[in-house]
Parts: structure tokens; sequence; C-alpha cells
């Protein structure tokens, strides 16, 4: 099984390099770009039949710093 | 007074944090990543400046992980003393050991200069060789040093005492101007700026020698 996971930094967490792409884009003549939020996306090829509760504790040891970030798991 | 500096992959700092302890007194052991356990009587442990697995996923993130941070995390819950310079703050705050997190930078360049620091407290180990309210200069080297916290972390760490350092002209964007921030026993301190930097003429300042000196000076009244 494939699990994707989504990793974003919280709302209210000011994030320079999404501010630096919202400026690039706007210098590019891409009108009306109100916001530009940037994340990562970690893609998990797992054993079949691992628990969504096993990729969540992943997320809060791991992939996420829950200080600052926030997670989302998709299971593929 | 005993001393271990960390060595992980990537690591840059760990001899100059070695020879910053030794010249201060301190009997200094080298030790890996990959140990599980930390030598006997080990009154310190550094964790010094670098690109600790190449900053993968996160700075700090992977080495925060590492068989050697197990042991340090059973250290300060034992009491013992840690300090974090760098990368090895970026660890400290991804260990869990001190509050909040060094994102990047908020100008996105990486700083590379001596930066003009208050000194909030003296009532630590680390900073009762200098008197609160003075400024002394360290070099900072980051891309990601901008420290942010939860506003209610904030102002337990303003009321608590715990922000060792702020800069004078903040050169990353991090939170109330904070460069440094105490545990709340006051034994284990992250900081960006680099004391072990500073701890010869010959780097340009010697700012840097009290923090080492008031640090193992302690160790020999006790």
């Amino acid at each position: 099984m494939k699990a994707r996971v989504h990793v974003m930094l919280k709302n209210g967490v000011l994030d320079p390099q999404g501010e630096a792409v919202r400026h690039a884009l706007g210098s590019l003549g891409f009108d009306g770009v109100e916001g530009v939020r940037q994340g990562k996306v970690i893609e998990l090829d797992l054993a079949d039949g691992t628990p969504e509760a096993t990729i969540n504790d992943m997320c809060e040891k791991l992939l996420a710093n829950t200080v600052i970030e926030s997670y989302r798991v998709e299971v593929l | 007074m005993r001393a271990a500096v960390i060595v992980f992959p990537g690591s840059n700092c760990d001899r100059d944090m070695a020879v910053a302890l030794k010249a201060a007194g301190a009997d200094v052991t080298m030790v890996w990543h990959k140990d599980a356990a930390l030598p006997d009587g080990i009154d310190l442990v550094a964790v010094p400046g670098g690109f600790s697995f190449g900053d993968y996923l996160r700075c700090g993130a992977i080495a925060a992980q590492s068989p050697i941070c197990k042991a340090l995390v059973a250290h300060v819950e034992r009491g013992g003393y840690a300090l974090g310079v760098c990368n090895g703050f970026q660890v400290l705050t991804e260990t869990g050991l001190l509050p909040g997190a060094l994102m990047r930078n908020a100008g996105l360049k990486f700083v590379c200069k001596t930066v003009d620091l208050k000194v909030e407290t003296s009532a630590s180990a680390f900073t009762e060789g200098y008197n609160a309210g003075d400024t002394i200069g360290y070099p900072v080297a980051h891309h990601d040093g901008n420290y942010t916290v939860a506003p209610d972390v904030l102002d337990r760490l303003n009321g608590e005492d715990r922000v060792a350092f702020r800069y004078t002209a903040n050169p990353n964007g991090s939170v109330s101007d904070i460069a440094g921030v105490l545990s709340e026993n006051r034994r284990v301190l992250g900081l960006m700026p680099h004391p072990e930097r500073a701890v010869d003429p010959a780097h340009g300042g010697t700012d840097g020698q009290a923090l080492f000196r008031g640090l193992i000076g302690q160790f020999a009244e006790a």
C-alpha cells in the first residue's frame, strides 16, 4: 500500500518561502495571486494493512514538527 | 568537569566546540551519533553546529532520532547539562528538550556575520559569567535560525526569565529577537550564535570565553 503525507506550515505561521514565490509570480505578470503556502509531500511505500494510526505516529514523531507544521495523511 | 561533544555526519563545529571547552578547562570526549550511551560521569553534553544529515527533512530532525540523542535526553532527565549551538539548538528543539522551532530565516538568506547580543539573564550556569544587560558579540552562520514558539510558551519563557540572549538587530526574523533559550531547570541552553567561535583573539573576539569559563567554573566550585 502507499500513503501520501502532506506537511504544511500551520495557519498563522509566516511562510517566507511561500511569500517569495508569491512575489516571483507577481513579477512574472500573474496578477491576483493573493497568497502562496509551500509545503512538502512525502510518499510512503508501506506493508499492506499498515494502520492509519501508525502513519499518524510517524508524522507525530518525525515527518512533521507539530510545533510549526500540520499534516494530512492520504492512503492511496 | 567532563564534557561530551556529539559528532553527527555533517557536524562541522564539533572540533571548535571541543577546543573551546578544553581551553576553559573541561575534559572533552567526542561521541559518535551511533553510540547508544554516553561515557560514564559526563556533566555536559555539547551538541555542535553544522548540517547534520544534510539538513534532510528539517534541520536537526534526523539527528534528534539518533541513538546518542536518546542518551542525551536521558542525561538531561537526570539533571545533566546540555549546550546546543546553531544546528545543535535545532537538534535540541527537535528532541523536545527545548521549546519552539527554528524556521527558515525571514529574509531567506544565509546569514554569516558577527552580531551583537544582549545578555538577558545571568541566572544560569551558561550566563553567570556575564551581567544581565551586557552587549556581547558572537558570530552567526545559519539559514534556519528564525526562532518560532507558540504565544503562550513565549509568555512562559519571558515570565520564567528563560530567554538567555536577544539580538540587538534581528538577523533572521526570530520572535521577540530571541537568540537563545534555557530549559525549565536552566541546565539546557540552545542558541543560534556561536560562542565557540569567539574564544581566541585570532577569532576576532573573545566574548564567548565567559560562557565556557562560567559553565566550567561552576563545576570547579562544586
